[in-house]
């Protein structure tokens, strides 16, 4: 080691611990935002929060039971439109698409994934809500739906080309039809891994704001119709962080803590089961 | 009706490379027909034309004739999937369908065929264990364990007879010893033995002691073309080729 | 056709067979009762048309990847139909001018782009180095059992909805930013210009700053990925030449990498771009240029998410989803060089899509 310059050692020194001390500020953040969430919201976590609908400014006791309704069910929209256009064409990308039409879908689905949220809201706006003639609870789940596709399908191509081709052939060998092949036999080897990405595709789009803007609008009150406006907890936190209100203040925080946790909680289940091979992608 | 096989002029291709140059050959009823040759030489190329399992291979293309029972596979309107079910097929790598207990793997060719009168299923799966000598090693244990937890020897057998359940005429072996075990791979080869009473067998092997010991007729490739086909005991004792005779006195020799 | 097709039947159906197993002509079933699949089962299978089947799930999947680009071409072609009004009154000029003023219905978008920019780039500048620092960190330094624990905050960093972020910004960044940070700043840089004037907390340093955090999920997860690809030869060869672990690190694994970091950075620079509420929560939304990163501003994306819901006069409307059309345009752009970048050096198999 001696023959090492001192100049070289310092600056061995300080580039690892340049290096370390950017690990730890890019941790802060983190915690730093779920260390204030926490703090700020956990006071407001009551009984009504989950049963009570918004109260008019100046009363106490309100909830976020709708918007966390509204929010499942703009949810259960994109749900279906999401994972079978997303599933369908990762199969398609997987099992058909190694040639270069594979991979004009390929870019696309990057592009569809690159393209802000709040475009994509002008754009449902103009095909869904122009049309309705009014803001709906469908509109701002097919916005979330579209959200969902190019995740789902990129991961879903990936965990299906993790299929070793010798289980295609040996089922094509047993006289199985392709389209068998591919539904009873490549993608069960993959289910656990497809399941993965549905379910970080949903936590991701779950707390999407900018898209329900001018689809989903938000309701004070609640609504299960499919054809009018609806609550939902990004947009009511939105909605009540920039009101002047101290009590929304805290109901904001509160429908934060709610919706980061359940986020958190998702991912952490779903990395934990990967990690534990209970999910896991194809072998 | 004779389900031998009858190849003409049998050309294949991967992209721009071909990989079989006009063959032609008859290949007869129950008994087995072993291929060998050198690596790369297309016999793997050849046994998977004949199931119509090359096209299956990215830019994998096939010209030629494949009579099986008077009708040829390439013909116009005849789908490979019929084809492959009537010719059972087994690779060299054991490749049990992983999510599948042992079971279903054997019952699969025909329950997802739309089959599934529950008796008749255990009854086809019960045979086709037997068929392939793996019944009693597995009988306890084949609807609660996968396939996968299987040793190779076993789910090479495990394949065979998966591919026995559905019944085909006609039996296609990629090299299906070659990543076995020596006591694995005499059990294989017993089997073959037994099989050929009711299957035709085309059998690829690097292993020419394989092809003396389990085949009646050989046939030899070199470069994507048959040098010769004959009786195994007359190609290994005096092949009227004289690449043949290089081959196997080089590597017996 | 259908008849060549039925060739596969066994003769099994005739039981007599069953009983001469030396009769050659009958077939290899007929030899030993081996077949226990029922005839008229078989005829079924072999008869009926898989091609048909599989060109309908073929059509299907085809659809649904059809659906992919039908979406992106209708996102295209909805912006500009919708924005034809604007489009045909300013024209380039929409581009160029720094009017926005809904009342008298004149629309001119720069200080929504330079907002956008000077705000994205704010952010790659912090988050860059925190990035490839952390992306090092985990790949080179730490111990194999931390790289998980490490790699699962950095996702979860990822999953924080973009509310929340602007939440989090407009009741504890900005205070801290109006009691600590910019009275700091304004001492020590006010000679540059770019911090002075009255320090709300709130405005494009707040954006930028919550941006960047936003933005190191992405730029360490994809430069991560990069960096594992780098050869373990690269930096046995540097180590074999004497070079000091930080050495190692620029010459065999910084240098290897840098065209897929370049692509990690410019797919953060995307994602900033078109980040929309936790900067329309926190940059003030004023349509201004201003040297000062104190001063507020405004983003494409957060005028849009702003007014859209409020503009009465088509006009407005229009303006806006030409805004619009503008940030598809850029992130556009952007997105197809990072693309670029990654596929040529992962070959076809682009980054995951991590956040």
């Amino acid at each position: 080691m001696h023959n090492i310059s001192f100049r070289r050692r310092f600056v061995n020194f300080l580039g690892i611990g340049a290096i370390v001390g950017a690990t730890l500020v890019v941790l802060m953040p983190l915690f730093l935002i779920m260390g204030t969430v926490i703090y700020r919201g956990i006071g407001s976590i009551t009984w009504a929060f989950f049963t009570r609908i918004p109260q008019p400014v100046g009363e106490t006791g309100g909830g976020m039971a709708n918007a966390i309704v509204g929010t499942a069910m703009i949810m259960g929209v994109a749900a279906l439109i999401g994972i079978p256009l997303g599933v369908g064409s990762g199969i398609y990308l997987a099992e058909y698409g190694r040639n270069a039409s594979g991979n004009i879908v390929r870019f696309t689905a990057d592009v569809l994934n690159g393209i802000p949220s709040i475009v994509i809201g002008i754009t449902v706006y103009a095909l869904v809500v122009l049309i309705q003639h009014h803001f709906s609870l469908l509109a701002g789940g097919i916005a979330l739906g579209i959200m969902m596709i190019p995740t789902v399908c990129r991961t879903t191509e990936e965990v299906l080309l993790m299929v070793p081709q010798s289980v295609r052939e040996a089922a094509l060998g047993l006289g199985i039809p392709q389209w068998r092949t591919t539904l009873s036999v490549v993608v069960p080897s993959a289910a656990s891994g497809i399941i993965t990405s549905i379910m970080l595709a949903c936590a991701r789009v779950a707390g999407e704001t900018a898209p329900l803007l001018f689809t989903a609008f938000g309701n004070q009150f609640w609504n299960l119709k499919l054809n009018q406006p609806t609550a939902a907890l990004p947009l009511q936190i939105f909605a009540y962080a920039i009101s002047p209100y101290e009590e929304w203040h805290r109901m904001a925080w509160a429908g934060a803590l709610v919706l980061i946790l359940s986020i958190m909680a998702t991912v952490i289940l779903v990395r934990f089961a990967t990690s534990r091979g209970m999910l896991k992608g194809a072998h | 009706m004779d389900p031998g096989i009858r190849v003409q002029e049998l050309n294949a291709w991967f992209g721009g490379t071909q990989a079989l140059h006009d063959i032609g050959l008859e290949i007869p009823s129950r008994q087995v027909t072993a291929i060998i040759g050198p690596s790369g030489c297309g016999k793997s190329t050849f046994v998977r034309c004949l199931n119509r399992m090359h096209e299956t291979l990215p830019n994998a293309t096939v010209k030629g004739k494949v009579t099986i029972s008077g009708l040829d596979i390439y013909g116009k309107g005849v789908s490979p999937v019929t084809v492959r079910r009537r010719i059972g097929m087994v690779f060299q790598k054991p490749n049990p369908f992983p999510t599948m207990s042992i079971y279903d793997n054997v019952a699969a060719g025909l329950k997802l065929n739309g089959f599934s009168n529950r008796r008749q299923l255990d009854e086809v799966v019960q045979r086709s264990l037997e068929g392939a000598a793996l019944w009693d090693e597995v009988k306890d244990i084949m609807k609660k364990k996968s396939g996968a937890s299987l040793s190779g020897g076993q789910q090479q057998r495990l394949c065979i007879a998966r591919a026995l359940a559905i019944e085909p005429e006609i039996m296609l072996m990629d090299e299906p010893a070659s990543a076995l075990d020596p006591i694995s791979t005499s059990k294989i080869e017993d089997l073959i033995f037994q099989l050929k009473q009711q299957f035709t067998i085309v059998i690829v092997t690097h292993n020419m002691q394989q092809a003396a010991r389990v085949a009646d007729l050989t046939g030899f490739f070199l470069m994507g073309k048959l040098i010769e086909l004959d009786k195994t005991e007359k190609m290994f004792t005096n092949p009227s080729d004289k690449r043949t005779e290089d081959y196997i006195t080089g590597r017996f020799g | 056709m259908r008849a060549q097709i039925k060739l596969p039947v066994k003769q099994d159906s005739a039981p007599a067979g069953a009983e001469s197993p030396s009769s050659n002509g009958t077939g290899a079933a007929a030899d030993k009762p081996l077949s226990l699949v029922p005839a008229a089962f078989k005829i079924k299978f072999q008869t009926k048309n898989n091609a048909f089947a599989d060109g309908t799930f073929r059509t299907l999947v085809i659809l649904c990847a059809l659906s992919v680009m039908v979406i992106v071409g209708l996102i295209a072609f909805e912006l500009v139909r919708q924005s034809h009004l604007s489009m045909a009154k300013f024209g380039f000029k929409f581009l160029s001018t720094s009017i926005w003023d809904p009342v008298a219905e004149n629309f001119g978008a720069l200080p929504a782009i330079y907002g956008t920019l000077v705000s994205s780039l704010l952010a790659l500048v912090l988050a860059v180095p925190l990035s490839l620092g952390t992306a090092l960190f985990i790949t080179e330094i730490c111990p194999r059992r931390l790289r998980g624990i490490l790699s699962l905050l950095v996702e979860l960093l990822a999953a924080i909805p973009s509310v929340i972020y602007g939440l989090w910004g407009i009741f504890f960044l900005a205070p801290l930013l109006r009691t600590e940070g910019q009275p700091f700043l304004a001492r020590y840089f006010g000679w540059t210009g770019l911090f002075e004037g009255p320090k709300y907390g709130i405005g494009m340093l707040a954006a930028g700053i919550i941006l960047a955090i936003m933005i190191l999920p992405i730029i360490t997860s994809i430069s991560r990925e990069v960096m594992l690809a780098v050869p373990r030869q690269q930096r046995e060869a540097a180590l074999a030449l004497g070079a000091t672990r930080w050495e190692v690190l620029r010459i065999a694994v910084l240098r290897n990498a840098r065209a897929g970091i370049f692509g990690a950075i410019i797919l953060g620079l995307g994602r900033a771009i078109g980040e929309t509420m936790a900067v329309t929560m926190v940059i003030g939304n004023r349509p201004e240029i201003a040297r000062s990163l104190f001063a507020p501003g405004y983003t494409l994306a957060s005028m849009i998410a702003n007014e859209f819901s409020e503009a009465t006069s088509d006009m407005h409307l229009s303006a806006l989803v030409e805004v619009g059309l503008v940030l598809f345009a850029i992130t556009l752009i952007v997105n197809a060089i990072a693309q670029f970048m990654i596929w040529s050096i992962t070959r076809g198999m682009p980054a995951r899509n991590i956040a």
